[in-house]
């Protein structure tokens, strides 16, 4: 019982993280009902750049809140410049666009890091919290981060004008325009948030399973499973469909089919959501007219 | 085909024999490797060219079938010759099966789905209970075939003749399959499925057979290309290898037979000419071309070329 209420808790710590960078999906999707295969490559970049500042010599939450806010311009310069051409493409070319963004954001990480494996600091003391002993420090720290996060989202979308105006620009843009809001801004924004919350999605699993190009591969394809299992348009759904997979994950690979096979279960997740029940548990039901 | 077409095709071939006498081994080799590619390729263009099924997982295919002919070479001791049409046969079903529940997804969800096989196969590869026929994290030495009937070839030449045929017959039939009643279906689904259907085209069972054959074209690139290299591993085919051929078809040219060759050279080629500046560069000029073709040159070398030549014709 012991061993299971630890595997639980850790896969809620990671869980968390992918909670934060699905909901990063889930922005981007209800925002242009695009899927953002290089979200992950977006928040390995703005990761080590953060690596770069702490070296430099900068205490952590500075250089924490400075990496948000770059990857912020990031994700705007994105939609700006490479997204924006395609917006209205047919969709193989949009894909071919992600990858392409994926390739190059990897790449250019290998070009000036080198692949070298770099180890990162966590913000959270050594020793457990509260002497707790299930859960590390820097575990329940992710945890906390994420749900601030989270309810700093909430509050900017239910509260803000702006926030209401991102809203509307998502789910009717023809009438927001009319309105009189700025919708290619409001995606731009979007995109903006999106990649901050990728960042932090980034520097809080950094410290797990250390700082290299390709380390956010596995964790994008759980975000993914995620995403879809919660209803990719439903952030609510985003959130608990991350802490699930984490749990899930986590005790799947502790008792049943062992580590080596961790991302096949996100392969059958995905499929599964996909056939069973395509609009997640929170999502909408889609209907298109012929 | 026009009778210049055939012209040029004959002269094609006639280099495609002759290369291998006048250039080095190693160059041999690789362009045996470019046409494994531009088997896969074409495979690939079947599906995502032609059908509109975007696949973000063919390197898991390929992977499928290298380590078929590999496994078949090691524990069985089968020939090399026979494993290609078993890679074959294993992916077609392989590629079917995976293609009847892709049938629910369309464009991106297809494309998310894909992703996923292609990040999972090499844990898959390197599966403890599997490892007794997969060889686990080492992988599999297979052994190089020498030319038979006492031919005057060394091993590269030889093998570079084998693929050429088999690359030639693969192009053949794609060339047979896509002109046809079964390639206007395919290409009818991907522009206006409700439409294709309306005219009486099974659209279910068009999409599943063109998972299947491009699977199957796939499977054969993959098990020639492990009698090619000698040796499988699972980290060669990690999601990596699906984004080479999503490139290489977008520079070879969507929907487009010859599109398949151009690509392969561009995947064969460029990397080694990238690959002095610095080891992530081939990658990064990959991204740089995806992005460059998708906004100037949609429809790839192939219809470039096309392009090209039309406005020859028409200026005289």
């Amino acid at each position: 019982m012991d061993a299971f209420l630890f595997q639980v808790l850790a896969g809620l710590a990671t869980g968390g993280i992918y909670a934060s960078l699905a909901l990063a999906l889930v922005m981007i999707y209800q925002a242009t009902h695009l899927v953002n295969f290089a979200q992950g490559e977006m928040a390995m970049f703005t990761t080590y750049i953060a690596w770069s500042l702490i070296n430099a010599g900068m205490p952590y939450w500075p250089a924490f809140l400075l990496t948000v806010g770059f990857a912020f311009v990031l994700g705007v310069l994105i939609e700006r410049i490479i997204i924006r051409p395609v917006e209205d493409a047919p969709v193989l070319a949009v894909v071919v666009v992600f990858i392409a963004l994926l390739v190059i954001l990897n790449s250019t990480a290998g070009w000036i890091y080198t692949y070298t494996i770099k180890s990162f600091p966590s913000p959270f003391p050594k020793e457990p919290l509260f002497g707790i002993r299930y859960m590390s420090a820097h575990e329940i720290g992710a945890i906390c981060v994420t749900l601030v996060v989270l309810s700093l989202l909430y509050a900017f979308f239910r509260f803000t004008p702006l926030g209401l105006a991102m809203r509307a620009a998502a789910q009717n843009a023809q009438s927001s325009r009319l309105v009189g809001i700025r919708v290619g801004w409001m995606l731009a924004l979007g995109w903006g948030l999106a990649a901050a919350v990728g960042a932090v999605a980034g520097m809080m699993v950094a410290p797990i399973v250390y700082l290299d190009p390709n380390m956010m591969g596995g964790i994008l394809l759980y975000a993914f499973a995620a995403a879809l299992l919660g209803g990719i348009d439903s952030p609510m759904g985003a959130v608990i469909g991350g802490f699930a997979v984490g749990v899930l994950e986590n005790v799947l690979g502790a008792f049943v089919i062992g580590n080596e096979l961790k991302l096949t279960v996100a392969l059958v997740l995905i499929i599964g959501v996909l056939l069973v029940r395509p609009s997640g548990i929170f999502g909408k039901v889609h209907v298109t007219r012929v | 085909m026009t009778k210049r077409n055939l012209l040029l095709l004959a002269l094609l071939l006639a280099v495609a024999c002759v290369l291998p006498f006048i250039v080095s081994d190693y160059r041999t080799f690789q362009l045996t490797l470019v046409l494994v590619y531009a088997t896969a390729l074409l495979g690939l263009n079947i599906l995502t060219g032609y059908n509109g099924q975007i696949s973000l997982g063919h390197g898991a295919f390929y992977a499928l079938g290298a380590y078929c002919a590999a496994i078949l070479m090691d524990q069985a001791g089968a020939p090399y010759w026979a494993t290609v049409p078993a890679a074959g046969a294993v992916c077609l079903v392989a590629g079917f099966l995976f293609g009847l529940p892709a049938l629910r997804l369309e464009g991106l969800y297809l494309a998310l789905a894909t992703f996923a096989l292609g990040v999972a196969m090499p844990q898959l590869l390197k599966y403890d209970h599997l490892a007794k026929w997969t060889g686990g994290v080492q992988g599999i030495v297979i052994p190089k075939p020498e030319a038979p009937f006492g031919l005057p070839l060394n091993a590269d030449q030889w093998l570079y003749f084998f693929t050429l045929a088999v690359t030639i017959v693969m192009f053949v039939l794609a060339w047979n399959l896509l002109r046809g009643r079964i390639g206007r279906a395919l290409v009818a689904i991907r522009d206006q499925h409700i439409a294709a259907e309306a005219m009486g085209i099974n659209s279910a069972i068009y999409k599943s057979a063109a998972f299947g054959v491009s699977a199957m074209y796939t499977g054969v690139a993959g098990a020639l290309s492990a009698i090619a290299i000698q040796y499988v591993a699972p980290d060669s085919f990690g999601i990596f290898v699906s984004i080479v051929f999503l490139v290489g078809i977008v520079v070879g040219g969507l929907a487009s037979i010859s599109g398949a060759l151009y690509g392969a050279l561009f995947i064969q080629f460029v990397p080694n000419i990238a690959d002095e500046i610095s080891k992530a560069a081939p990658w990064a000029i990959f991204g740089i071309f995806m992005i460059g073709f998708v906004y100037l040159m949609p429809t790839g070398v192939a219809g470039a070329t096309r392009l090209l030549l039309a406005k020859r014709r028409k200026s005289p």
